[in-house]
């Protein structure tokens, strides 16, 4: 089906074929072109970091050509994996995040189901000030909790900093606001009839959460689990500020703090530190990526 | 099985009052439909009953308790929705069986129970599937087997068919008069649509405005309107209102509709509209079956008229005829063999036996 002769006799004139599918050709060109862009930009860092933590410190010093390793060595992963100061980073990395997502979730799916649905007063104003809250950068805030914390212990005896679990406090801070407002977005886009039928089924509220709202909004709650686990893992400004012993550290401060001496920077277990560091969240994504997507478009469109 | 009872029920809105003050009594296995325009407080005195919305003022009673501040479980009701409700990630088994597994029945009785209701409904081989894997009739038959398995006092069914196409409302309206018939549960049934009212109903509540205009059997409704706007709101096509007056002609009760045009009341008709001032503005109500063709010999009741038609709306069954009387449209239905041309003249026939009288103003029948 090339082409096709219609009329013999009239005034004859081109016939466009297709010209939606060729304007959608260019459209996936032009996208083509700028995810290419794109990824290009956003994988060129861990492409340098996988090609720097595979030479040797000496190929680094060298000032050989960046991109390529000469003389591959595993020497700075076997430095890493064997470093009992390395791996309790990783362990209080890991502990941290895990209880900070449980807690995040324990607080922010119920208080957005209650935000969402048991309509009381002044529950729209709180809501928006939730929101509000996430938007104070954490710069401005460490000095005060700072000084809270420090004030507290005064006071009580209980020395909170310069210990890992001090961190448990500050980052629901970040990560509460945020994930309750996400799902009081998720909330809000069940129909109310679904917590009607439930409450005359004879749920109470709770049995309502737990049964009904939870399993329909798992999509939602998952990429709220997953930016809780981020936000929490990859804290930098916290940890740096408020613990300071080598045993108390988190992954991406204690890199830093343990493996730049002075002026002299280990750039091979650095950039080894940091994928090692960076594998975790990847992975989680990897495997929750599509729940992931369907959560932070949820209400777009309403099915 | 209980009967409902609602004695001054009131329900406002801030300073919006959504139901003013209504009285019904609904006796135990009796099928009652509240009915009206969109907004005349229907849906929420059925929320009431439920105990999804908190009453303003009155009390509701279910068997012969006051449930006012009786939460919605422990009402012991079933609720059917308009867009179903169904537990998209449940499947029908586990949607019909919810309540009874909050209740901790025994996992026996549920099965039994829910086999029971799905046999009903015919919706077995549907049992395992999930919501979004069923059609909109075959959904609505799940949220009916999850009312019927709880095995409530009362059924409340709020505007159940509005979300399916014409043909499938026909057939689930039969249906659910079929499980009335079956379990006899006392059911509360809302809906905008007339029709259904009429076909479903043991008796029918018209609202408007927050109040209840009239409640009455499917028949008395039809036949013996109180007030012009359930005999409006009644029957399709409606019940034509012509502006008329009375006056005495020779001795006799005549209606007057224009100059050249009068009638003469049949004596029953004139005996009950004798004491009716002849200067009040009047309507005269007369439903379309009641305007027909002119038959070859005179009836007593049945006056001729001659009209010139603006539409004619061919059923098949019957033909709609449309004409003018002083500005006002009317509408006939005549045989499709009369005759009946756009713009072309026909001589109609009116049944004075079956008119209504109506006070303009206040929309009282008299």
């Amino acid at each position: 089906m090339s082409t096709m002769t219609i009329d013999k006799s009239g005034p004859t004139r081109k016939v466009k074929y297709g010209s939606m599918s060729r304007d959608r050709a260019w459209a996936l060109r032009w996208s083509y072109f700028f995810l290419v862009l794109f990824a290009i930009f956003s994988l060129t860092p861990p492409l340098y970091m996988l090609v720097t933590s595979l030479k040797s410190s000496a190929e680094i010093s060298a000032a050989t050509n960046p991109w390529w390793v000469y003389h591959p060595t595993l020497e700075n992963y076997i430095g890493l994996l064997t470093s009992n100061q390395f791996l309790r980073f990783f362990w209080n990395s890991a502990w941290v995040s895990i209880i900070v997502v449980t807690i995040t979730m324990l607080i922010s799916v119920p208080a957005a189901f209650a935000l969402a649905r048991m309509k009381f007063w002044g529950s729209a104003t709180l809501a928006t000030g939730v929101f509000l809250t996430y938007l104070i950068p954490d710069t401005l805030l460490f000095i005060p909790l700072f000084k809270m914390f420090a004030v507290f212990g005064d006071w009580t005896g209980i020395q909170l900093i310069n210990r890992w679990y001090v961190l448990l406090l500050i980052y629901p801070t970040l990560t509460v606001p945020f994930c309750t407002w996400i799902m009081i977005g998720y909330f809000a886009s069940i129909p109310k009839e679904l917590d009607e039928a439930a409450i005359i089924d004879g749920a109470s509220w709770f049995q309502t959460l737990t049964r009904i709202f939870i399993p329909v909004a798992l999509p939602g709650l998952i990429a709220a689990t997953i930016f809780a686990f981020t936000v929490s893992w990859a804290q930098f400004l916290y940890p740096l500020v408020f613990t300071t012993s080598t045993d108390q550290l988190v992954l991406p401060v204690g890199i830093i703090t343990t493996l730049i001496k002075g002026d002299v920077f280990n750039w091979g277990q650095i950039m080894t530190g940091a994928l090692l560091g960076a594998a975790p969240p990847l992975i989680i994504y990897a495997f929750l990526m599509d729940y992931y997507i369907a959560g932070l478009t949820a209400g777009a469109t309403k099915g | 099985m209980a009967d409902v009872t609602l004695r001054k029920v009131v329900k406002r809105y801030d300073d919006v009052e959504a139901v003013r003050g209504i009285d019904l009594d609904i006796a135990d296995h009796e099928f009652v439909v509240l009915v009206g325009p969109s907004g005349c407080g229907k849906s929420t005195t059925l929320r009431m009953i439920a105990g999804l919305e908190d009453i303003s003022d009155g009390d509701i009673m279910i068997g012969g308790d006051v449930v006012n501040d009786v939460p919605p479980k422990d009402r012991d009701i079933a609720m059917v929705f308009q867009n179903y409700a169904l537990y998209p990630h449940m499947t029908v088994a586990e949607n019909m069986s919810f309540g009874l597994r909050l209740k901790n029945y025994p996992k026996a009785e549920i099965k039994s129970r829910v086999t029971e209701a799905a046999r009903m409904l015919d919706i077995t081989d549907l049992i395992d599937r999930k919501p979004k894997q069923l059609s909109g009739g075959q959904r609505q038959r799940v949220a009916m087997g999850r009312a019927i398995v709880r095995n409530p006092k009362v059924f409340l069914f709020d505007e159940p068919l509005s979300n399916l196409d014409a043909k499938l409302r026909v057939q689930m309206r039969i249906e659910i008069k079929k499980v009335h018939q079956k379990v006899r549960t006392t059911t509360v049934y809302v809906t905008h649509d007339q029709v259904e009212a009429m076909t479903l109903a043991d008796r029918v509540v018209v609202m408007n405005h927050g109040r209840i205009e009239q409640i009455g059997t499917p028949n008395e409704l039809y036949h013996k309107p109180a007030t012009k706007f359930v005999a409006s709101f009644i029957g399709s096509p409606a019940m034509n209102f012509v502006p008329c007056r009375l006056e005495d002609v020779g001795g006799k009760l005549h209606v007057r509709l224009t100059d050249r045009l009068a009638f003469p009341l049949p004596p029953a008709r004139a005996a009950r509209y004798q004491a009716v001032p002849r200067t009040d503005k009047l309507l005269l109500g007369i439903r379309p079956e009641h305007i027909t063709e002119a038959r070859p010999h005179a009836e007593p009741g049945i006056e001729p008229f001659d009209a010139v038609l603006d539409v004619t709306e061919p059923m098949g069954m019957e033909t709609l005829v449309y004409f003018t009387l002083e500005g006002t449209q009317v509408c006939g239905r005549v045989n499709p063999n009369a005759g009946a041309q756009d713009g072309g003249p026909l001589r109609l026939a009116v049944d004075l036996n079956n008119m209504h009288l109506l006070n303009e103003v206040t929309g009282a029948v008299l």
